[in-house]
């Protein structure tokens, strides 16, 4: 079976390889990454691709519905997977954060192994992106606690571990978390000084 | 009292202005809702999250749900427009290189001739002219069409789409030659230097409809409650907008960073009815330059659901009858009347007329007696009579 042509739309180099990465894991594709929005077309129409796959976020997505539209019969025409294929998948490619626009006609078990594996990729951004954001809130409450502890020790002349103990208390106390607790306690040193 | 959520999608645009009022100044509280303003990068993704039912109502160009109710996008749940939410905001922008040219030959840069502006392109247009546009269904295809149709330029231009945020660097790189965009994205390119205005929107339609609030058939009828508050939400921001003096607050809240995240002074320019045409600061006054309310604006004329389907279905080869009446379908007349008639809006006695007939605003009949419309002609002098008026 000739390899499928592949076009990444993807302006962000390192997950431009990832995603790479994890298509050529699923098959052997000939596979480009187009990262200029300009000229998106014209780059696009050159390649001649079987598949063409954006973030659905990506502000370029409405020059490929055009491509998708407008295509007469001298030219190749670009149907959009998204279209009247498999429902779910294309809810769980949309709902990864990826589109993918496949060229009329081509059958969907080749296009299925290809579209699991974009949906994992994305996904896995995905999770990154939520990593490095829970990893960043948990940085800013230890940066709150420690001052909170400070100015506990400061108020009080008690050393720092019993500062840690008076926040964990009040936080059971109250029900409430140690860094909203923290985040009061600091707010009202500002105000009081 | 608990605010019911809901989760509008927006492009960030000028006209996206009345949900973004109606979620900032308390509309949408006063009807007791909370609305989730979300910031969506293209048309296409607006459709599919609306489609895929990630959120529950869109700022949506007009012509898009007519494409989806005439089966040209992905197989959704039917889209329903039940309000339009802007008129006008469109400009014609041309390059910095063809403006030269222009200006050598002696055009003025008076921004509201068509054919004047058209005459002086073509003199310079060598070959082909490329036009950019925000979407392949959009107001401004089919200004650009309707400007051009019958010129010299009739058989030399193509349509392309351009985001709009990057029309400017289309532009710039000689992608495109000129482009049709809603503000304040013409006039960034003006402010770049990279082009300069030759025509107001409205001066090709004196009411091309922009943007319409767009819900799914399923919301619309299924949660009836929350979508007449919604419309009265939207209905009284977008009211609030057409007051003259909220305008620089307006722009100011536009341009805010989680909004459009631009400096006011560029959004003020369309808002306040004064454009800069060229980087030399050429100031053009164009009264009425986007209208948010006023002469009917929000009432979504089942006319110009079909007046739209039949441009699309000449150009898909559809059929024109059926496309028509599928478009106007969606062009929920009946639920504007029912949800809205209690926040106060004048109701007009047909749901459809005769689009181009009205040279200057005209007063119809309506349920309070009678209700100003505002000018609707084409410069062509086009009339156009949708099937079955007056239903």
């Amino acid at each position: 079976m000739k390899p499928l042509a592949i076009i990444v739309v993807e302006p962000d180099r390192e997950r431009a390889l990832r995603i790479v990465d994890g298509l050529r894991a699923s098959g052997d594709h000939e596979i480009t990454v187009i990262s200029e929005a300009t000229g998106l077309a014209r780059r696009i129409a050159e390649h001649n691709p079987d598949i063409v796959l954006i973030d659905v976020a990506d502000p370029s997505r409405d020059v490929l519905e055009d491509l998708a539209l407008v295509s007469g019969p001298m030219e190749r025409p670009v149907a959009m997977f998204v279209d009247r294929s498999d429902e779910q998948m294309t809810r769980a490619a949309i709902e990864a954060g990826v589109s993918a626009y496949v060229v009329d006609g081509l059958q969907p078990d080749r296009i299925k192994p290809i579209l699991d594996a974009a949906i994992a990729r994305f996904h896995m951004f995905h999770k990154m992106r939520a990593e490095l954001a829970a990893t960043k809130a948990a940085l800013e409450e230890r940066k709150i606690i420690d001052r909170a502890k400070a100015i506990l020790m400061k108020a009080r002349g008690i050393d720092e571990e019993a500062a840690y103990a008076l926040l964990r208390k009040t936080a059971m106390d109250q029900n409430r978390r140690m860094a909203d607790i923290a985040q009061q306690l600091v707010m009202a040193a500002g105000l009081l000084t | 009292m608990s605010l019911t959520p809901l989760r509008l999608g927006y492009v960030p645009l000028t006209d996206a202005a009345p949900l973004i009022v109606a979620a900032e100044l308390g509309f949408a509280a006063e009807e007791g809702l909370s609305l989730d303003l979300i910031r969506l990068q293209s048309w296409a993704q607006s459709r599919d999250m609306l489609g895929l039912g990630a959120i529950d109502a869109a700022h949506m160009l007009v012509p898009l749900p007519i494409a989806q109710a005439l089966r040209l996008g992905p197989d959704y749940p039917r889209f329903e427009l039940v309000m339009v939410l802007s008129v006008g905001g469109q400009a014609i922008a041309v390059s910095a290189a063809l403006a030269e040219a222009m200006r050598a030959g002696g055009h003025g840069f008076g921004f509201g001739d068509p054919v004047a502006a058209r005459q002086a392109l073509a003199a310079v247009v060598p070959g082909m002219l490329r036009v950019g546009v925000p979407f392949p269904f959009s107001t401004q295809a089919e200004l650009v069409r309707r400007w051009l149709a019958g010129s010299d330029l009739d058989r030399r231009f193509s349509i392309h789409t351009v985001p709009p945020p990057l029309m400017a660097d289309a532009l710039a790189t000689g992608e495109v030659d000129a482009f049709c965009v809603g503000e304040p994205w013409a006039s960034y390119a003006v402010e770049r230097g990279v082009g300069a205005l030759v025509l107001a929107g409205r001066s090709i339609w004196a009411s091309p409809p922009e943007k319409g609030l767009v819900l799914t058939r399923d919301f619309a009828e299924g949660r009836p409650e929350e979508t007449g508050r919604l419309m009265r939400a939207v209905w009284r921001a977008c009211r609030w907008l057409d007051v003259p003096e909220n305008r620089t607050t307006a722009a100011e809240i536009l341009s805010r960073a989680e909004y459009l995240n631009l400096p006011p002074e560029l959004s003020e320019r369309g808002l306040m009815d004064r454009l800069h045409v060229s980087a030399q600061g050429e100031v053009r006054q164009y009264p009425g330059f986007i209208r948010f309310h006023a002469g009917a604006a929000n009432f979504p004329w089942r006319s110009l659901a079909a007046l739209y389907a039949r441009r699309i279905a000449g150009l898909h080869g559809l059929d024109e009858a059926t496309a028509m009446e599928a478009a106007m379908a969606c062009f929920r007349t009946d639920l504007y009347r029912q949800h809205l008639r209690s926040a106060g809006a004048d109701l007009p006695g047909a749901s459809a007329k005769i689009e181009g007939a009205m040279a200057h605003p005209t007063a119809v009949a309506s349920e309070k007696g009678q209700m100003i419309l505002g000018s609707d002609a084409f410069f062509d002098g086009e009339t156009f009579e949708p099937p079955f008026v007056g239903r």
